[in-house]
């Protein structure tokens, strides 16, 4: 059967990897190319590499930063930040990404995850969403977690998987940075409503985050970024020790 | 030097960076001459079975691939896995190349839950039915990454190991002769995948 991926996400600004808690204060990391290097030789299943200012400035993804850690990186690779466009996809795809992720470029033209999916293949296109608990309901946020759009998150889940999103990733901005364990509620909410891959992401503080996070049968896999850029937890010894507990784990 | 057949059907970096990395000079080419001149060669694919084939066909190189896939070690990955059967079922019926015997058929139908996510996409445990040279550095049991709907199917007689999705045992790793395919991408399979590939290098 397959195994559940664990995840590391490298949120990139200028060119250096940053992690902000709630989005906020943003702390300068490590360089892109060596930490995707560190990760691929420490276990990691995946990389997210994500521009995580491009939808709010407007700026382009560093093309040579990412072709530089696809040429090192033979795990799949996952891309997002500032793709508004099918020119978008085909510029990241062409340097190296197996999986483009769309955010707020696929609020302003929902248009755009069909059309990629006809293009690329469902597999190819990620549906990544921020959301925050408002009024009762889960609000899907835009620009970074800066914007509410008054959309029902689920039902814009829903409408996604619909137009051929491949894989879902569900980040809460309630519980990002806080690392008190991922949003299990929300994630439950939606891993109900679709049947793609469900990625969990923001709160992961410990091991235990993640164990928890696979008794949940829908989820597939579990994504984070400070904890595993400062050394927090280890991937080898997090996967080590959920294996033991009977997650199933690429070792 | 490893040809890797260029008839525009899917996305060639991870692969030919994995093959340098290995020091195994790959080239992208849709030239015959290029090909009949390789070590070896590569055939690459994703997307749909009939619109690759078409593809494939619309370059002119499958009878320069059928008279060389007898003279040298060939590999399929994922899609170009697939072409190598008889026949494919994905949007209709369609011709594969015939260089492994058996057919392409739909995943979703044959799985024992039908919760199970298709494509069966992520890493996935391969298990050796027969020892083979293209696992000279590979561990039994080894997790290789697949993304695809569709699989091989009554090609018993040509696999080497597969992987278990849903009590269906997916073939991951096929060879009739000098002929080999792999339903997973080695490309995309960490370290575990690369040793595959440096196999293939010296068959």
């Amino acid at each position: 059967m397959l195994a559940k991926r664990i995840i590391p996400c490298l949120d990139v600004k200028n060119g250096r990897v940053v992690k902000g808690v709630n989005f906020e204060g943003l702390k300068d990391m490590a360089d892109p190319v060596d930490m995707a290097r560190f990760y691929n030789d420490s276990g990691a299943d995946e990389l997210v590499f994500y521009d995580i200012t491009a939808s709010f400035e407007g700026r382009e993804l560093f093309t040579d930063v990412l072709r530089r850690v696809a040429s090192e990186i033979f795990i799949p690779l996952t891309v997002g930040g500032g793709i508004r466009s099918l020119d978008d996809f085909d510029r990241v795809l062409k340097c190296g990404a197996d999986k483009v992720s769309v955010n707020s470029g696929a609020i302003a033209a929902p248009g755009i995850i069909a059309q990629a999916a006809k293009k690329y293949g469902d597999q190819c296109v990620v549906l990544s969403m921020d959301v925050k608990r408002v009024d009762g309901q889960f609000r899907l946020f835009a620009k970074g977690g800066r914007e509410d759009t008054g959309i029902d998150a689920m039902d814009w889940a829903v409408r996604g998987v619909q137009s051929g999103a491949g894989e879902i990733v569900l980040n809460s901005i309630d519980t990002d940075g806080v690392k008190q364990g991922f949003d299990l509620e929300m994630l439950d909410a939606l891993t109900g409503k679709v049947d793609v891959p469900v990625i969990a992401s923001g709160g992961a503080g410990k091991m235990e985050d993640f164990g928890e996070l696979f008794t949940h049968p829908g989820v597939d896999a579990g994504l984070a970024a400070s904890i595993f850029h400062t050394k927090q937890v280890d991937i080898r010894e997090l996967k080590r020790w959920l294996r033991g507990r009977g997650v199933e784990m690429r070792i | 030097m490893i040809a890797i057949v260029d008839y525009g059907v899917g996305n060639l970096f991870s692969l030919t960076s994995s093959l340098k990395v290995l020091g195994l000079a790959p080239e992208v080419t849709a030239d015959p001459d290029r090909l009949r001149a390789a070590g070896r060669i590569i055939l690459p694919g994703v997307g749909a079975f009939g619109d690759a084939k078409a593809k494939l066909d619309a370059t002119g190189l499958v009878p320069v691939l059928r008279e060389e896939s007898r003279k040298k070690p060939m590999l399929g990955i994922c899609l170009g896995m697939q072409l190598l059967f008889d026949k494919g079922f994905e949007y209709g019926e369609h011709d594969g190349l015939g260089f492994i015997p058996g057919v392409v058929d739909s995943l979703k139908p044959d799985l024992n839950d039908s919760s199970l996510k298709v494509p069966h996409m992520g890493w996935n445990s391969l298990s050796i039915r027969r020892d083979d040279p293209l696992f000279k550095y590979f561990r039994d049991g080894e997790y290789v990454y697949y993304v695809h709907s569709f699989y091989a199917k009554s090609c018993a007689g040509s696999t080497l190991a597969v992987s278990d999705y849903g009590g269906v045992a997916v073939p991951g790793a096929v060879r009739r002769g000098s002929v080999w395919g792999t339903q997973f991408h080695p490309e995309k399979s960490g370290d575990a995948g690369l040793r595959l590939l440096k196999a293939f290098g010296e068959l």
